[in-house]
């Protein structure tokens, strides 16, 4: 909670303040239950043009919207057909209004300059069935952060209901590639999960792939071709610190943070051989975890830490293992047709997403950690590497429609009802989805 | 861990005595000098010894077959005219570079173009070339030298490359 608190101060974030009335306690249900799987009807939700500032307001209102667009679960209804225009956050919707237009909620909010300069936002969430409110915060920013506001604003009201935490307020680290496919110039690059405020990391002087999120820190785990062998780095994004990750000898690739955030588990290739390694960040120990001549690589935690998934062509093809967080004998989990590789564990525990090719296809798909229950999302000439949203409900991947095209990275949920292109500046690849920031 | 490993030793000592007729079933690229890049086409004079020599007269790369590290018969013709070649201008130290096509994962990629170099490098040591002057790098899919979204690409990508200092890719 402390770094939370710590990081909204960074951010010139003043903490949100509940506005009245408080919510009823029978208001903790959830109205929309996930949890059974992808048998549900979207919840009809109106967002109404927030009011104070013009633009002010109208921003808010329209990142809101726009996240709720690609939820899946929640389904924004168009604003031309609202017959209520009311836009005062203090006077309860006409539910009538509403109700013609089949809203289930109706959500009305402001934002304002106040006299020092600052952002005040404040939004209001109806529940059109009682008339009653649910939800109400009020938050006072510096005017830079508003977007942030409004995906703090799209979380509370995502989890007032559906009960699963939010992932609005979230950041992406991903690559973006510009240039031919021979010489592609590729560069780390942050934005936030819509796709907005992309920063680069790097300058594109050194190729770099596959970065991953700290989940407790500011810093991103990443692969780098500099002089010598390309080797995993570490890097701060808001110092710019960077540092190798470990003195191998050889070529390190494939990183990924402990969910502790304080080790990372990655591939040293010696001669032929491929196998994980952990690194603890504090100590600088290095441990061995596998110990095979094949190609063992893309570790992954389960959530609680006790066990690693990985790919290993140790059986003759790229397949899924499980096996303890300390390493040692390994379960294989996939079975069906096909290669199964970039194995990524659901941060609720329940899933592991993965890229499976065959028959000249990459799809990608979940299954639970036992390997049963397979289901694949999304199948086409090439998807890979699958990472989750911090609450486990969606996943990024990045598609390549192959040729001199390039890459470009696609959300969608874990039922696969809902797919969305994540608008980049150029070619993305990679994506490493960042942990909730509020 | 003990079938695995097995399982893998066969693959890599197939890397290196294979002298299987399977080279026939794909139209590899083989080590057709012009499309070894560097040097070609330009009607250029290749000096005797000079990287250049290399790659128009003896081939700088080799290829591979899908997700495989075995060193094909004409791969290992390359290699013999390479090491004969490397032994007369014994002046040059040189990287071995691993590359996969793109229809595999990055990371994997990475792993199986390693792979290949090693192949490549053990197979060079093994006709006399000193291990000292070789270093290999593995590029994975992040280097194609064609880009197209068919065969004809993909295995001309699947390749070992062994670059002279002095000399480029």
């Amino acid at each position: 909670m402390t770094s939370s608190f710590t990081r909204r101060s960074a951010t010139g974030l003043l903490l949100g303040s509940a506005l009245a009335p408080a919510l009823p306690l029978r208001a903790q249900e959830r109205y929309l239950d996930v949890r059974p799987g992808g048998q549900f009807r979207p919840i009809m939700i109106a967002v109404t043009h927030f009011g104070g500032d013009p633009d002010a307001g109208r921003m808010l209102s329209d990142i809101i919207t726009n996240n709720f667009s690609r939820s899946v679960f929640l389904q924004p209804i168009d604003p031309k057909s609202f017959v209520d225009r009311t836009t005062n956050p203090d006077q309860p919707p006409q539910m009538d209004a509403w109700r013609v237009v089949n809203a289930q909620f109706v959500v009305t909010g402001r934002g304002q300059r106040t006299g020092d300069g600052r952002l005040k936002s404040e939004f209001r969430l109806w529940d059109v069935s009682t008339g009653q409110q649910v939800a109400g915060q009020q938050y006072v920013t510096d005017p830079n952060n508003s977007r942030r506001v409004a995906h703090i604003i799209s979380d509370a009201i995502f989890t007032r209901i559906t009960g699963e935490k939010g992932f609005f307020d979230t950041r992406v680290v991903f690559i973006d590639e510009t240039g031919s496919k021979e010489r592609r110039r590729k560069r780390l690059a942050i934005m936030d999960q819509d796709g907005q405020n992309v920063r680069y990391l790097t300058r594109g002087d050194e190729l770099v792939v596959t970065p991953r999120f700290s989940p407790s820190s500011q810093d991103v785990t990443y692969m780098s071709f500099g002089q010598g062998d390309p080797r995993v780095f570490l890097l701060n994004i808001e110092t710019g610190q960077r540092e190798v990750v470990g003195n191998f000898p050889g070529m390190t690739f494939a990183p990924r943070f402990a969910p502790d955030g304080q080790r990372i588990v990655m591939s040293l290739t010696q001669g032929t051989s491929s196998n994980l390694y952990v690194m603890d960040l504090r100590s600088r120990n290095t441990t061995r975890l596998t110990d095979t001549s094949a190609i063992d690589t893309s570790p992954c935690y389960s959530p609680d830490g006790s066990r690693i998934v990985f790919e290993s062509d140790r059986g003759g093809s790229q397949q899924i293992y499980v096996m303890s967080g300390s390493g040692g004998g390994a379960q294989r989990i996939s079975f069906g047709q096909g290669r199964y590789s970039t194995p990524v564990w659901s941060p609720k525990g329940d899933y592991i997403a993965f890229t499976k090719q065959g028959q000249g296809s990459f799809a990608i798909g979940v299954m639970k950690p036992d390997g049963s229950g397979e289901r694949i999302l999304t199948e086409g000439y090439h998807n890979e590497g699958p990472t989750w949203a911090p609450n486990g409900l969606y996943l990024m991947f990045f598609r390549d429609p192959g040729g001199q095209s390039g890459a470009k990275i696609y959300m969608m949920d874990v039922f696969g009802r809902g797919e969305f292109p994540v608008p980049t500046p150029s070619f993305a690849s990679d994506p490493a989805w960042g942990p909730l920031l509020s | 861990m003990q079938f695995a490993t097995k399982a893998r030793a066969l693959r890599l000592a197939g890397a290196l005595v294979a002298v299987l007729a399977i080279a026939a079933c794909a139209k590899n690229p083989a080590d057709d000098a012009s499309l070894a890049g560097a040097g070609s086409g330009a009607g250029g004079y290749a000096a005797p010894g000079s990287p250049q020599d290399f790659v128009v007269n003896v081939g700088d790369r080799v290829f591979f077959e899908t997700d495989s590290v075995e060193l094909t018969p004409t791969a290992q013709g390359t290699l013999d005219k390479q090491a004969r070649w490397l032994q007369q201008y014994n002046r040059y130290s040189f990287t071995i570079e691993g590359h996969a096509d793109e229809r595999g994962t990055r990371e994997y990629n990475f792993a199986l173009g390693a792979q290949r170099a090693e192949a490549t490098k053990n197979y060079l040591v093994a006709r006399g070339i000193s291990p000292a002057r070789m270093h290999t790098i593995s590029y994975g899919k992040e280097r194609p030298v064609a880009v197209c979204d068919n065969i004809s690409c993909w295995s001309q990508n699947r390749r070992a490359v062994t670059v002279l200092n002095g000399g480029q890719s």
